[in-house]
């Protein structure tokens, strides 16, 4: 069985696959394709999430921050694209005769944009990422902190209206490298894009859980301190997962501006970091599935609920969390597995090690 | 494997003043099943915790030409030294040969770690007939019995190519079957390499021990073969509290009652 599951999971990133990239296009209306490429950004950024917290243990509260590195520095591009020879029409608003700010510049290219969305989360969140860990934060004191830079950011970008374009955002795309937003198919072709990128990021993590980094990860998480005693530095192991995050909270936050057409400090704050480690914990943090189609479910109740009974929609979330946490604390994931674990193993005449694990969990905790 | 002795000299530690490790000297040698013993509080345990880098100590402890103490722990793992724990700790949630390869792994380049595990390897299935545990391959370490678990710890280091094996209490809730199990592995592992073991088991110590040395606040009580620490009259006065030899005598004579009195009187 252990040497099937891999593969297993493998055919269902396929069927995701041609879900993703051949039904939804044929069957779905352009709004709700449009729609479900925004699933896809945030759902993208959760496969980042499910390593780092599920596999990795790293309760990673503000992810918004690399969702908003990625996002600005798309939306600086695109906005560059649309102005041309121009300064930005919002900077104008603010200071007609002040010079574009010299940290735009750059973004003009196409080809330093693509890198700083790769680039900057990694060095960010390998600098951040490396003091953190050498010193030995984790725990409350880590998901604090990065919810804290969340807030910073969101604050930063807020207080700064004629560099960013403060609470109102980046906004009003025209182009997306040379191809015009407005049409139809160009819009499909975005949202094939991140949904492609989805499918990339699951095929990573699956090669991550699958390979030796995966077990030392979530050997790391357990007994730290052991794996200690082993002869690894358990900080590099936490860095690479939480640098591989970052990047894919960068790339989930890139794809978002193009096919939302707007990027506010209200998207990368701390609500919405949290709503992102939301869908995770509601899909099963560290199931390979999980983070991704809890996310798309979140997204999806928000833009459907939300749209129709706003007042609601966040209690029905509230409600759903303590349900699932309650009752299933790995997440809708693991509801399928509890099911045929049951029905298998009774047969088989081995019930006694699987309910003396659940005992010893229940035990210890 | 190794001709390198684990020589401590003049260890010190001191948390925040309180002296729990003050001047103390041993050495171990391959070849010999050298145990640590000592009351509660003796400082048994912070003396490992001083060689493996997890406490800061002063002094010196050297494996061979390498001075150990001031380096990070996953460093000095990496010269060779491995330890247990006094409760067993292994990753619940892998599974046996997860455990064993993990173990396995600190020799490997960082980018053979993308890849997936292939095949065993031959040093893990080694340890595995060694520890007993070649049925549990495929059984998650969580629920392994406690014996089972403090071998799966020992054949972690079997398997890490430890050339010293610090051991803290590794009989401690075992069956008497398993402690005789475990006392013949540890004489079968240290004809190659250098076993030091810390234990509260007096009958365990007799029966398995090369040398011994006896702790006592922080300072070495006594030093030498089982027979020649059992005859040492200071030994004597802290384990039974009078310097009798008529007591002395009956800790040889009736070992069994002592020892488990003793462990009482400790807990």
């Amino acid at each position: 069985m252990t040497k099937l599951k891999p593969w297993v999971s493998l055919g269902g990133i396929a069927v995701f696959a041609v879900l993703l990239l051949a039904v939804a296009p044929a069957v779905l209306s352009d709004h709700w394709i449009n729609n479900l490429g925004k699933y896809c950004c945030w759902a993208i950024a959760a496969v980042g999430i499910g390593l780092a917290w599920g596999r990795g243990g790293m309760l990673v509260m503000g992810q918004g921050v690399f969702f908003a590195l990625g996002a600005y520095a798309m939306a600086m591009h695109l906005t560059l694209e649309t102005a041309g020879d121009r300064i930005p029409g919002f900077m104008v608003l603010y200071d007609p005769l002040a010079p574009l700010p010299a940290f735009w510049e750059p973004f003009r290219s196409a080809g330093f944009t693509l890198l700083a969305i790769v680039l900057l989360p990694v060095i960010v969140a390998g600098i951040l990422g490396y003091a953190l860990f050498k010193r030995r934060v984790k725990g409350a004191y880590f998901a604090i902190l990065t919810q804290a830079l969340a807030v910073a950011l969101a604050t930063l970008i807020s207080s700064t209206i004629r560099e960013t374009g403060g609470d109102t955002g980046l906004s009003d795309f025209k182009f997306f490298f040379g191809f015009v937003l407005n049409d139809p198919a160009n819009k499909v072709m975005v949202y094939l894009i991140a949904a492609a990128l989805l499918i990339v990021c699951l095929l990573a993590v699956w090669q991550f859980y699958r390979s030796r980094f995966g077990e030392l990860l979530v050997a790391t998480r357990d007994a730290e301190e052991r794996v200690r005693f082993l002869g690894y530095d358990p900080a590099n192991v936490k860095l690479v997962a939480f640098v591989v995050s970052a990047l894919m909270a960068s790339i989930g936050g890139a794809m978002f501006v193009p096919i939302v057409g707007i990027i506010t400090p209200a998207e990368i704050g701390a609500a919405a970091s949290i709503l992102m480690i939301a869908g995770v914990a509601f899909g099963g943090r560290a199931s390979l599935f999980g983070p991704a189609l809890g996310a798309m479910a979140v997204g999806w109740g928000q833009s459907s609920l939300g749209s129709t009974w706003p007042d609601g929609w966040t209690y029905i979330l509230g409600l759903l969390f303590v349900v699932v946490i309650l009752l299933l604390p790995n997440g809708l994931s693991s509801l399928p597995a509890r099911f045929t674990g049951r029905l298998r193993r009774r047969p088989a005449g081995q019930p006694a090690p699987v309910i003396a694990a659940a005992e010893l969990e229940e035990v210890r905790s | 494997m190794t001709d390198a002795s684990l020589v401590v000299t003049d260890l010190h530690v001191e948390f925040s003043g309180f002296v729990a490790v003050g001047g103390v000297s041993f050495d171990a040698h391959p070849g010999e099943v050298r145990f640590l013993i000592g009351p509660n509080g003796a400082g048994k345990t912070t003396c490992i915790d001083a060689i493996t880098g997890l406490t800061k100590g002063t002094g010196s402890a050297r494996l061979g030409e390498t001075e150990l103490l001031g380096k990070q722990v996953h460093k000095i793992v990496r010269f060779g030294v491995g330890r247990t724990f006094q409760t067993a700790s292994v990753f619940d949630e892998l599974t046996v040969l997860q455990n064993l390869d993990i173990a396995a792994g600190l020799h490997r380049s960082s980018v053979s770690l993308l890849r997936t595990r292939r095949g065993v390897d031959p040093s893990i299935e080694q340890a595995l007939e060694e520890t007993r545990l070649a049925a549990e391959l495929a059984t998650p370490a969580g629920i392994l019995s406690h014996g089972q678990k403090q071998w799966l710890e020992i054949a972690m280091l079997l398997v890490q190519d430890a050339k010293v094996l610090l051991l803290d209490e590794p009989v401690a809730g075992m069956s008497h079957d398993e402690r005789t199990a475990t006392g013949e592995l540890l004489q079968r592992i240290a004809v190659k390499r250098i076993v030091l073991v810390v234990e509260h088991d007096m009958d365990f110590m007799r029966r398995f021990a090369t040398r011994v040395t006896v702790l006592h606040q922080g300072k070495v009580l006594s030093q030498g073969t089982v027979a020649e620490v059992q005859a040492d009259p200071k030994v004597q006065e802290v384990y039974l509290g009078t310097a009798g030899a008529a007591t002395a005598a009956a800790m040889v004579v009736v070992p069994e009652p002592v020892a488990e009195t003793l462990k009482l009187m400790e807990d």
